[in-house]
């Protein structure tokens, strides 16, 4: 009995050795994908990197549902149990992203307003300690005011 | 034909009575068809937050607005670092509780003991980082409904940056923190012998289980909000 116990926890600590360093892998190779798209400007290029940390991101999930979590040592029957209803995500991401793509492009197309609202470009402040203090309001208020004087400056079309 | 008559046979025996179909105890099931439930609202807060970044034309580059550290000078550019910082508290704290569940299939009550402290100071350490940041940006002027940052392409912004940022964040530190109680009573738990009079310790194994569930959900929050 000792020695089955002592034999499965050799074999336990060794996995769990070999998932932290994936772990810690996977998280080092995301991070340096992050640092590297911040000079990035090209938008296919940020689009390729955010795919690859998302697909990263995956890994690491499996890594600790399947190993920390001990899923995949458990009975067929209750591994289907809890990751076919998960199966459900697919759908949700798929459906809602794509309706979330739509609206803008519809808002795009026949809401002038938004359209416009998201072109102008905001006066960048200047970094001042507590500046963030003002009541939001009146920022916001601010906000608007001065984008609206912008835009009477630039739009000549 | 034989074969798929052994196979049926195979399948069946399982549900034919006299066995546990999951052969895992009743509460570590219930533990998981919890985490099953808390999975779906966690997703469906991301997917919400998804949806919502995708109708929008511009979004707050997270680069610019998560780049402070503690005890850095004012103005300090050094984005990803306390957050990378965080993860690796998380996954630590987590690889601990995996050697406190295992130290606890040995009935080796010390090993248990040990990884469980540090599991609960794994989880304060995140904690606390994670109190830094919020009191950080609520001194930026960002809070629910108040967005001192503008999006990335410099145009103004919505509330949504900050609504949801602090809504999930908090969602799973409210999370952490319950994890945190509940490791603390594990470990009141163990050090009363309850677990030796129980003859197992199977109740780490599902403080375990909601504990790395935690540290699942940091994975998602921490690539949606701070790196993608």
């Amino acid at each position: 009995m000792s020695h089955t116990a002592q034999h499965e926890e050799n074999h336990g600590n060794g996995e769990v050795k070999k998932v932290t360093i994936i772990l810690s892998v996977l998280t080092i190779v995301e991070l340096i994908l992050g640092f590297w798209m911040i000079g990035i400007t090209s938008e296919a290029l940020r689009l390729a990197i955010k795919g690859t940390i998302i697909i990263l991101m995956m890994a690491k999930a499996f890594y600790i549902v399947a190993y920390f979590m001990h899923l995949k040592h458990e009975l067929k029957n209750l591994i289907m149990t809890i990751v076919v209803p998960l199966g459900l995500f697919i759908w949700f991401i798929i459906a809602f992203l794509y309706d979330g793509n739509s609206f803008r492009n519809l808002r795009n197309t026949y809401d002038p307003y938004f359209k416009e609202r998201s072109t102008i470009k905001v006066e960048k402040k200047a970094e001042g300690h507590g500046g963030g203090h003002e009541a939001g309001a009146a920022h916001a208020a601010d906000t608007t005011a001065h984008a609206k004087d912008t835009v009477s400056v630039e739009n000549k079309h | 034909m034989s074969n798929v008559t052994t196979a049926s046979t195979k399948e069946a025996k399982w549900w034919n009575g006299g066995k546990s179909p999951f052969d895992v105890e009743y509460g570590k099931v219930m533990m998981w068809y919890f985490l099953m439930s808390d999975a779906f609202t966690f997703g469906a807060f991301l997917i919400s937050y998804g949806t919502v970044r995708f109708s929008t034309n511009g979004w707050p580059d997270p680069n610019l607005v998560f780049k402070s550290f503690p005890f850095a000078p004012e103005g300090v550019n050094a984005p990803l670092v306390f957050v990378s910082i965080m993860t690796f508290i998380l996954i630590v704290s987590s690889v601990t509780m995996v050697l406190a569940v295992h130290a606890g299939k040995m009935m080796d009550k010390k090993g248990v003991v040990r990884n469980m402290i540090w599991t609960i100071i794994g989880g304060i350490a995140f904690l606390s980082c994670q109190a830094w940041e919020w009191n950080h940006l609520h001194h930026e002027g960002a809070w629910w409904g108040r967005n001192p940052f503008i999006n990335a392409d410099g145009t103004a912004s919505s509330t949504n940056f900050t609504n949801y940022f602090f809504t999930i964040t908090g969602f799973h530190g409210f999370h952490v923190f319950s994890g945190v109680i509940i490791n603390i009573i594990m470990l009141i738990m163990t050090l009363m012998d309850k677990f030796e009079q129980r003859g197992h310790y199977l109740m780490i194994e599902k403080a375990g289980l909601y504990w790395h569930f935690v540290d699942l959900v940091w994975v998602f929050v921490f690539t949606c909000f701070y790196l993608v």
